[in-house]
């Protein structure tokens, strides 16, 4: 278990992680009075695991029918098929709903999952008390890049088309930012805040992306530009929304990767032909974003190159003041509405946590940062990983390379007070 | 030998590692120093510090009972030094983690032309096999036998994103899939030599076939309590670039090239030793693997 969990209603929602290594996802809700397990629903396998009955009311078509989870996937696939969980929930009190996504299948390669591989790269609507599902809206079947689908969704009123609709809004892994009528599943837009070839859109007729075939990943097989590469668009580094502003705070990176050639691996005594991935930053050159994104006009209003993706999540106060902080260890303040960089300050290692502010005893505005580089991302610093392995860290040391250089390893909370 | 397989560059190099011979005089050994990643690794003197799992044979565990535990033990004799183990379970980290962070100096068996390390000649060449019960009569010797698509096919996943065991990859080609399980090759670690359980389903009748480095089947088909029988894949590359037969070498870090010398030499010296030991494993041996 990598997440953090959420407590709702007396209930603690914690899921599994681990999709490479042959499990099967689940989320399960504990009683906080004696740390029982009131409800687990799985990511696959039979509607009565996935506790999918009467009330199950997904908006599209290919989302209907009888043990998806099972008859989605070839023969007991499904049972070590990942769809794990290990990321964001959001509550609804007045639907009594969670929202939480799931994650990428495996371990199988695609070619050996052919099917939706359902409940993998989704969305769940589920009842708190019960943990019974309500729809469910699947952003990448059949998932080929490793989009794997646990962000944060934002659930907000906004209108849509002139009409205020109860929506969630989602900067999602394969690039879309999708608007989704949050009572129903019903994909209302999606548009790309990032560069995106893996895919060619969202038909908002059926609710399916449309994937690139020419991007599709194959051993022994060299294919160049899929972007966005495997971390996504945006990865689980969870983004935040100012009533104020009206606006969408998106960290996030641009990378794109070939995937390519052959390398001799080993795992337990056993050698196999594994696929070479190497990331790079997509067009313009950035490998990170910080964007600011209009969702009503579903449309970017500014945003920040950064040299190194934004592995950092956002924050934004009530001064119209947003926070975020860098790879290379910056932890900055924009003016929310214009971007402008008000203030930085240069950490004793990278940043890839969350800001946070609150109130102190002596009635100051406080912002907190954990600086510390690690993670997928900064593995190269945490890690100590050679360089030159360029496709160390599946793949991401090859665009990290000069990170060494900017920041080093460390873990220091830094804590500012507000005039 | 080489052109045998392919003209492909990278092909050359995962099969066939370091072609070149390479051997230097055997000077008395002294404290050599190599540089990985940010720091300075010392190899001891007297000592051979071997990095191995402690828990999957046929190749280690910490009873010293796998076949990398005898060559070790050879090595070390023929060196004059003993050996010290640092155990780690071998997956995803452990060349990072061991050899690499300079907790040891070898790895006994690794791909060659590996390139999380520097890789010696190869020692052996082995296959992955069809491995079934005598009793059963499944008889398959190819890929392309229709009976694969009947019967009930046992293969390990890695999980390694877009890479998998190449038998997962060749059915799957041929469209075979809705018969096959997958068994992770990670396994239960609490239990016995994890990545076995293929072998304990087709001993146990729950599938016909299993399709698994010859290494382990070799092995286990030997101690098993029913008759088994081992064969070898065809065909041994799955065109265009598929194989299935790799050529292992032992692994010292980056950089360390006396020691990989030092290994070469040994490698050679103690030939007909190394092949008896991986005889009494019933390592399925394919022609031209001791490339010496």
């Amino acid at each position: 278990m990598t997440m953090a969990p959420l407590v709702v209603k007396g209930k603690v929602l914690v899921g599994n992680s681990g999709g490479e290594f042959g499990v099967r996802g689940w989320l399960t809700a504990l009683n906080a009075s004696d740390g029982k397990i009131a409800w687990r629903a799985y990511h696959t396998g039979p509607d009565a695991d996935v506790l999918i009955g009467p009330n199950f009311h997904p908006f599209y078509p290919q989302d209907r029918g009888k043990d998806l989870g099972v008859t989605s996937w070839p023969a007991d696939a499904w049972k070590i098929g990942g769809g794990t969980m290990w990321g964001w929930i959001s509550y609804d009190p007045e639907q009594n709903l969670i929202f939480y996504g799931t994650a990428n299948p495996g371990p199988w390669n695609p070619d050996q999952r052919p099917g939706d591989n359902k409940w993998t790269c989704g969305i769940f609507a589920r009842d708190v008390d019960t943990g019974e599902a309500r729809w469910f809206y699947q952003f990448t079947p059949h998932d080929l890049h490793d989009y794997d689908s646990i962000n944060e969704q934002i659930l907000m009123d906004m209108p849509v088309n002139g009409q205020t609709r109860k929506v969630l809004v989602r900067p999602e892994r394969n690039g879309y930012f999708y608007v989704m009528d949050r009572t129903n599943g019903q994909v209302l837009s999606a548009n790309p805040f990032a560069y995106i070839t893996s895919s060619k859109g969202v038909d908002l007729g059926t609710g399916k992306l449309i994937e690139n075939e020419e991007k599709k990943p194959e051993v022994g097989k060299v294919v160049r530009e899929i972007c966005p590469a495997s971390p996504g668009a945006k990865d689980w580094q969870p983004s935040a929304f100012s009533p104020r502003t009206g606006l969408v705070y998106i960290p996030h990176q641009n990378l794109c990767q070939d995937a390519e050639g052959l390398e001799a691996n080993y795992i337990a005594g056993t050698p196999y032909v594994g696929m070479n991935v190497r990331m790079y930053a997509g067009p313009g050159g950035n490998r990170g974003e910080f964007l600011a994104w209009d969702p009503v006009k579903n449309q970017k209003v500014w945003a920040i190159s950064e040299n190194f993706p934004v592995w950092s999540g956002a924050l934004v106060t009530a001064g119209d003041v947003v926070f975020y902080g860098t790879m290379d260890g910056w932890f900055k303040a924009l003016d929310a509405k214009s971007g402008t960089l008000l203030w930085q300050f240069k950490c004793g290692s990278g940043i890839i946590g969350q800001p946070v502010s609150y109130r102190g005893p002596d009635g100051k505005q406080y912002i907190a940062i954990l600086a510390g580089v690690g993670g997928w991302s900064g593995a190269i610093v945490a890690g100590g990983l050679d360089p030159r392995d360029q496709t160390g860290a599946l793949g991401f040391v090859g665009a990290m390379g000069d990170l060494p250089d900017y920041t080093t390893r460390g873990g220091m909370l830094y804590v500012f007070a507000l005039p | 030998m080489c052109s045998r397989f392919l003209s492909h560059k990278k092909a050359q190099k995962i099969f066939l590692g370091l072609c070149v011979l390479s051997l230097t005089s055997c000077a008395d050994r002294k404290p050599v120093t190599t540089t990985a990643a940010a720091q300075t690794i010392t190899r001891p003197v007297g000592v051979l510090r071997v990095c191995a799992d402690p828990n999957n044979l046929p190749f280690s565990n910490e009873r010293l009972e796998g076949f990398e535990n005898k060559i070790a033990e050879l090595l070390a004799q023929d060196l004059g030094e003993r050996v010290e183990y640092t155990w780690w379970a071998q997956r995803r980290g452990f060349f990072r983690n061991t050899l690499k962070a300079g907790m040891c100096d070898v790895v006994i068996g690794v791909p060659s032309g590996f390139e999380m390390a520097l890789t010696t000649k190869p020692y052996y060449r082995s296959t992955y096999v069809f491995l079934s019960r005598k009793d059963h009569h499944v008889d398959v010797k190819s890929f392309d036998d229709p009976v694969l698509r009947k019967l009930r096919i046992g293969v390990q996943i890695i999980g390694d994103d877009q890479s998998n065991a190449p038998p997962a990859h060749a059915l799957t080609r041929r469209n075979i899939v809705d018969n096959v399980k997958g068994f992770t090759l990670y396994g239960d670690y609490s239990q016995n030599n994890p990545p076995a359980r293929i072998v304990d389903a087709v001993e146990k009748g729950d599938i016909d076939l299993a399709i698994v480095w010859g290494p382990l089947a070799g092995y286990f088909a030997k101690e098993s309590s029913v008759p088994m029988e081992v064969v070898p894949v065809s065909p041994q590359i799955d065109q265009p670039f598929l194989p299935f037969v790799f050529d292992i070498s032992m692994g010292v870090r980056r950089g360390d090239q006396e020691l990989r010398d030092q290994l070469d030499q040994f490698l050679e010296k103690r030939r007909p030793e190394i092949e008896q030991i991986l005889k009494d494993y019933r390592v399925p041996a394919v022609e031209g693997g001791s490339g010496v």
